[in-house]
């Protein structure tokens, strides 16, 4: 049943995490047990604890040494960094920013995400340099399955920090090998240029064969709230709750976030289309 | 084509696209013979070919209420979920108390939202007169509280129901009437999402 596959899980670990209390998460940041140290960063960014006391520890965390894969990588400034998006305190710019350097790949993505949600256009110099080198560079590394750069993540911070000054960089990336990283270029140049080109793109995406491809091109027509693709989001092989997410984001895009917004013809056409799929 | 052999062409199907091309086209034949076969397809944990065959029991209405309701007492949760669906399409009152539940309690927030919709959905003048007032206030009061629910979407379908239910009772239950339109209003003005509150005015306008 995948219609609701995505929408169980939310619940499920709640009473695990409630044992803990924002004393305790933080302390265990430091905990003998690294298990203890991941748990806590992940708690502290679940429950958005935004205390200074909680950033403070975690930017430290992002420099940490004891938690390691077998492969190199480091779980705990993943998780650290992925929490620290989601506090929303600035405080933790420089130090992500220096994380797009770290070894370890999904130590970069997370800080790539992480100040796409900070919104502090500091980190877009840091940004573009990962792109350095264009399509000739963007290849797998040997042997795993992820690139050299997670370029989506990349792509996706700069087109939402408006990084017009970008744009010679990600535009290469709309004609990427992988699909995801394609996507997130043509997102972005979306959101730079404003150019329906870009977008329509994306709605030619919903119609490929991979369910998780469309189920991304769903998401980011979602989230750059692309009206044109209201009808095709609507008709797309894919469940209705994921459709009705991405309607939202194009409805919201339609609304001024005032107590006394009108509705707008377009605006009510895309409600005529999430009510059809509740 | 009989009904026969498009019954037999979904129970030999053997892919998940020659699955939804046969439930595509048994559903398309609009018979009641169909009816089995299109309940049987919900449990086969084949979410294309599941829609296929709830818009197929939705065409027909009320010759699959019961046969659906049987449904339900059966142990396969996903069968479950697009039973309540299809019941929620086809808004017979005789749904109701299935509709009435799943949309304040079900655990998955797509049953939750698909109950909440067929409350505002039901067909009134099918039930008898003496029991109108009472099972119209009932879905009130639930559909107040499925407004309240934690996620938004169900929120947004809850008002869908609210607006559904208000037409129908705007002659005959005017103060309750009110009632709604005051309760879409306090929505429109108060819920943390946009796209809920925005529902919540269209819905105003609507009921004028």
């Amino acid at each position: 049943m995948a219609d609701f596959g995505v929408e169980s899980t939310e619940n499920n670990s709640i009473q695990e995490e409630e044992s803990l209390t924002i004393e305790q998460a933080i302390a265990n940041l430091c905990h003998e047990e690294l298990g203890r140290r991941y748990y806590a960063a992940w708690w502290l960014g679940r429950f958005r604890v935004n205390e200074p006391a909680a950033v403070d520890a975690l930017i430290l965390a992002l420099k940490d040494e004891s938690d390691r894969t077998e492969e190199g990588g480091y779980p705990l400034r993943r998780n650290a960094a992925r929490a620290l998006g989601k506090l929303g305190d600035k405080r933790a710019v420089s130090a992500l920013i220096e994380c797009l350097d770290c070894a370890d790949v999904y130590v970069r993505e997370a800080a790539a995400q992480s100040l796409e949600q900070l919104g502090d256009n500091s980190c877009i110099p840091a940004l573009i340099k990962l792109l350095e080198g264009g399509l000739e560079v963007a290849q797998f590394v040997p042997g795993k399955p992820y690139l050299v750069q997670p370029y989506d993540a990349i792509l996706e911070a700069l087109g939402s920090l408006k990084a017009t000054v970008a744009i010679p960089f990600i535009q290469p990336f709309v004609d990427h090998f992988v699909p995801k990283v394609r996507y997130a270029a043509l997102r972005a140049m979306y959101q730079l240029t404003g150019e329906n080109s870009y977008g329509d793109r994306l709605i030619e995406a919903l119609k490929g064969k991979d369910l998780t491809l469309r189920r991304t091109a769903l998401m980011d027509l979602g989230a750059i709230g692309y009206l044109p693709g209201a009808k095709a989001i609507a008709e797309t092989l894919a469940e209705n709750s994921l459709k009705l997410i991405a309607l939202k984001g194009v409805l919201e895009h339609q609304l001024t976030d005032t107590s006394d917004f009108n509705l707008s013809e377009s605006a009510i056409e895309v409600m005529e289309l999430m009510d059809s799929l509740l | 084509m009989t009904i026969q052999t498009l019954i037999q062409a979904v129970e030999k199907a053997d892919s998940a696209n020659t699955l939804l091309n046969a439930v595509s086209a048994l559903a398309q034949a609009n018979s009641v013979e169909a009816i089995p076969t299109l309940i049987k397809v919900l449990g086969y944990n084949n979410p294309g070919a599941a829609v296929a065959a709830v818009d197929g029991l939705t065409q027909l209405g009320e010759p699959a209420v019961i046969p659906l309701l049987e449904q339900l007492d059966g142990y396969n949760y996903g069968a479950r979920a697009w039973a309540v669906r299809a019941l929620s399409g086809i808004g017979d009152p005789r749904g109701l108390e299935v509709l009435l539940e799943s949309a304040g309690s079900d655990f998955a927030l797509s049953v939750r939202r698909a109950a909440a919709r067929g409350l505002g959905n039901i067909h009134w003048d099918k039930l008898p007169a003496e029991k109108l007032a009472d099972a119209q206030f009932e879905t009130f009061k639930m559909l107040q509280k499925t407004s309240e629910d934690q996620e938004w979407i169900v929120r947004y379908a809850a008002i869908f129901g609210l607006e559904g239910l208000a037409i129908a009772i705007q002659k005959t239950q005017p103060e309750w009437f009110i009632n709604i339109q005051e309760h879409l209003q306090k929505i429109g003005n108060i819920d943390e999402v946009l796209a809920v509150r925005a529902r919540a005015k269209w819905a105003i306008q609507k009921l004028g």
